[in-house]
């Protein structure tokens, strides 16, 4: 008895403890607010939208590295948004076109805070440039770089009527013909060629016909310079071109790109040079959503509302009709809260409307497993049995039926979770979460503490507060 | 024993009320939204009060654009839902919407695109989810009451139960159609949902079955099943009740967004807990009765 009431002590400092957790609010990266939950877009407004990728044009065993290549390309761009926290996926073909996959390759983009879909689509949809340009004379440089420096300290001192030459909106370097059209493939390499340069990572580029042809010409016009190599109008790479190569250029279609590379750095380069040069064929819009912030924020406010309510009803029914069974079931519901809110914290759960659906539903099959319990109690008892044996032999009666009805509601669960599109998903997850922890939490915590409190006396006003409903005993 | 004794007539009541709902669903027809069809929706948001639905609808099929759905929203908002996706469109109902009423201030708010191949997907694979549920809950069932099969076989608890379930199901989606509440994605999570707390329903009653066969508690199996059901009706009664009442707190206080959703989850609470008692077990009852009869023949 006095260890039971112990743990019974013990397991209310811990809910305490896991509730002060759930309402500390955490950071999960440096820059961003601390906040208590993952929200979804639902909820925090902003943007989503779902593509579909074509691939049919590259073969079969490349179209994980390419998808990767778009979702690292399209990280990049959606990171000039100036989003707190972008996410760029991808959904890969599952058995059956079920599960996580779909029939296609599809790629998803939310943009938490955004608001101006089109503006998003635009910088999303295009298909990004690479390109080889060359470099202006010297003085031509010079030029261009002062009036760039000139119309910035314009700009920095607010200076008005400030007319700026024409010279400063234009690029140093000149684009020439050859772009990513005529790439065929960029590869990390390592360079084994001599010692010195002893497994060096570089970046190998392989040109189609017609793009070798114009990698020599550029070579030619270029020996003794560099070549300036753009993604998306942004200087990726800078390589220089050897003296010896002004009769000929480069020739046979392949280069390399060498520069003091890690591998990691090469790899990325190739994956930019790559999806500069189409990582895939086309990127068509299957869904876009958008949602105000204003309404996110009502929305989360009337779930947590709708939530308090529910939870309120609930426990003011169950002490009313199971009396101290009932305020027994209470704290159990209220640790099992705390225990789903921590979950959601730690795995973690992105909380969106549906899901907070899901939490409000979970809350009342809760209960179920407790009234399972006190029910049967209530016949023990009746059987006249005393206080202590009815509790437990109503547990052990109970569990047969709570765990095969728990064990049918998860379930459809799974199979939820495993067919959802991501809305679904959220549903499925807190509803199968919160079957387990209810599980757990009937016939743990409300046991323990039915345990602590249960009187060996077995008659008069106890057993009143032990009684319930309507019936006299 | 009062539900088995009368269980002819619960079962007319449901065969009514599942008729009434197919021949609501059929008639009426279901309002599938874009979630389904594909297409686009948005809030078209006046700065004051926004002109007659009807009125804005009119001129917008006048001018050829394909409004599947117009409702008042809000104070001063329409939600607008039309089968086309593309953006130039949604220019052009702006731009007729402005014509109108030149004098009301508007705005679009929060477009929402969906292409028709996701809808077809989300279609397919609601289908598969409900059938495949209701597959493993049938084995689920067979499997776990395979020691109470005496006098009905374990599968035919498993058949009753999704019988029931079909029943659940059935009943909410006509109130759908008659409410002419939009089927999207949160529909057919409702349903699935319904599933879960349904099955789960019926399969405390069917267990309290199981115990009181193993305890010998009557030679006659609807005496069994009788006594089953006095002793986890007050248990399927506080059950339903209290998901109901977090149910109605999603309705009456929780977000915009599950509204329907909270309307539909309550009928099927209270289809589903009224299926599990008066025809779930009712229905192991006339199954055992034809069984005998038919032994009897032999």
């Amino acid at each position: 008895m006095f260890k039971k009431r112990l743990l019974a002590i013990l397991l209310i400092i811990l809910g305490v403890l896991i509730a002060n957790f759930d309402f500390t609010k955490s950071l999960s990266s440096e820059n961003e607010e601390p906040q208590l939950f993952k929200l979804g877009l639902d909820l925090s407004g902003g943007i989503y939208l779902e593509y579909l990728v074509d691939v049919s044009s590259i073969p079969q065993a490349e179209v994980k590295d390419s998808m990767d290549a778009l979702r690292d390309l399209i990280e990049r761009r959606v990171n000039t948004f100036g989003v707190s926290e972008p996410i760029v996926q991808t959904k890969q073909p599952g058995l059956l076109g079920l599960g996580d996959g779909t029939k296609e390759q599809r790629l998803i983009v939310e943009l938490p805070g955004v608001d101006n879909v089109k503006k998003a689509q635009e910088a999303i949809g295009m298909i990004p440039i690479l390109e080889f340009r060359e470099n202006r004379s010297p003085e031509e440089e010079v030029a261009i770089l002062a009036a760039k420096e000139d119309l910035r300290k314009a700009i920095e001192e607010q200076r008005e009527n400030f007319e700026p030459d024409p010279l400063a909106f234009e690029n140093i370097h000149t684009v020439g013909e050859l772009t990513g059209r005529f790439l065929d493939r960029a590869s990390l390499q390592f360079n084994n060629s001599n010692s010195i340069s002893n497994g060096e990572p570089i970046v190998l580029l392989e040109f189609n016909e017609e793009g070798a042809k114009l990698f020599t010409e550029l070579t030619k016009n270029n020996a003794g310079g560099s070549i300036p190599i753009y993604v998306d109008g942004e200087m990726v790479s800078n390589p220089s071109v050897g003296e010896e190569y002004a009769k000929a250029g480069i020739s046979g279609g392949t280069a390399q790109i060498s520069g003091g590379f890690t591998a990691e750095e090469a790899k990325d380069l190739a994956w930019r040079l790559n999806s500069g040069a189409l990582p895939v064929d086309k990127l068509e819009l299957l869904e876009s959503r958008s949602i105000g912030a204003t309404l996110g924020e009502k929305a989360l406010d009337a779930g947590f509302q709708a939530g308090i309510w529910g939870l309120a009803i609930v426990a003011i029914f169950l002490i009313l009709w199971y009396r101290l069974p009932g305020l027994v079931a209470v704290l159990a519901l209220g640790l099992y809260v705390a225990i789903m809110l921590a979950l959601f914290k730690i795995i973690p759960v992105v909380i969106t409307a549906p899901g907070i659906a899901g939490i409000i539903l979970s809350i009342g099959m809760a209960v179920d497993a407790n009234v399972l319990i006190f029910e049967r109690m209530k016949e023990e008892l009746r059987a006249g049995r005393t206080i202590q044996d009815s509790i437990r032999e109503g547990f052990s009666r109970a569990w047969p039926s709570i765990r095969d009805g728990n064990f049918s509601s998860l379930i459809s669960a799974i199979i939820l979770f495993w067919f959802g599109t991501s809305l679904v998903k959220g549903f499925a997850l807190t509803f199968g979460l919160g079957i387990l922890v209810s599980m757990f939490s009937a016939i743990t915590i409300s046991r323990t503490f039915l345990l602590a409190i249960s009187p060996s006396d077995s008659k008069g006003f106890i057993r009143k507060l032990f009684g319930s409903g309507l019936s006299k005993s | 024993m009062f539900v088995i004794k009368h269980r002819k007539k619960f079962f007319a009541i449901s065969g009514l009320l599942v008729l009434a709902s197919l021949f609501l669903i059929f008639t009426r027809g279901l309002n599938i939204g874009i979630d389904f069809t594909g297409g686009s929706a948005f809030e078209i948001k006046y700065a004051e009060n926004r002109p007659e639905v009807s009125v804005a609808k009119q001129a917008l099929n006048e001018n050829g654009i394909e409004v599947a759905n117009i409702r008042p929203f809000g104070d001063s908002s329409f939600i607008l839902q039309i089968k086309s996706t593309d953006s130039e469109t949604q220019e052009a109902i702006l731009a007729l919407l402005t014509q109108l009423n030149p004098e009301l201030q508007l705005e679009m708010v929060d477009p929402h695109i969906i292409g028709p191949s996701v809808g077809a997907e989300l279609r397919s694979k609601a289908l598969i989810a409900i059938i495949t549920v209701s597959l493993a809950i049938i084995l689920f069932i067979a499997y776990s009451f395979r020691h109470a099969s005496e006098k009905v076989s374990s599968w035919k608890y498993g058949m009753i139960a999704v019988l029931a379930l079909v029943h659940d199901i059935i009943v909410p989606t006509g109130l759908v159609a008659f409410l002419g509440i939009e089927v999207s994605s949160l529909f057919i999570i409702a349903l699935l949902a319904i599933l879960g707390l349904s099955v789960n329903d019926t399969i405390v009653v069917f267990d309290r079955v199981r115990e009181n066969i193993k305890l010998k508690i009557s030679k006659d199996f609807s005496e069994t099943v009788g006594k089953s059901l006095d002793q986890t009706f007050i248990r399927s009664i506080n059950t339903s009740l209290t998901t109901l009442f977090v149910v109605f707190a999603l309705y009456f206080i929780g977000p915009e967004s599950t509204k329907d959703f909270a309307l539909v989850l309550a009928a099927g609470l209270v289809v589903g807990t009224y299926s599990s008692i008066f025809i779930a077990s009712p229905l192991l009852v006339e199954v055992e009765k034809r069984e005998k009869t038919q032994n009897k023949k032999k």
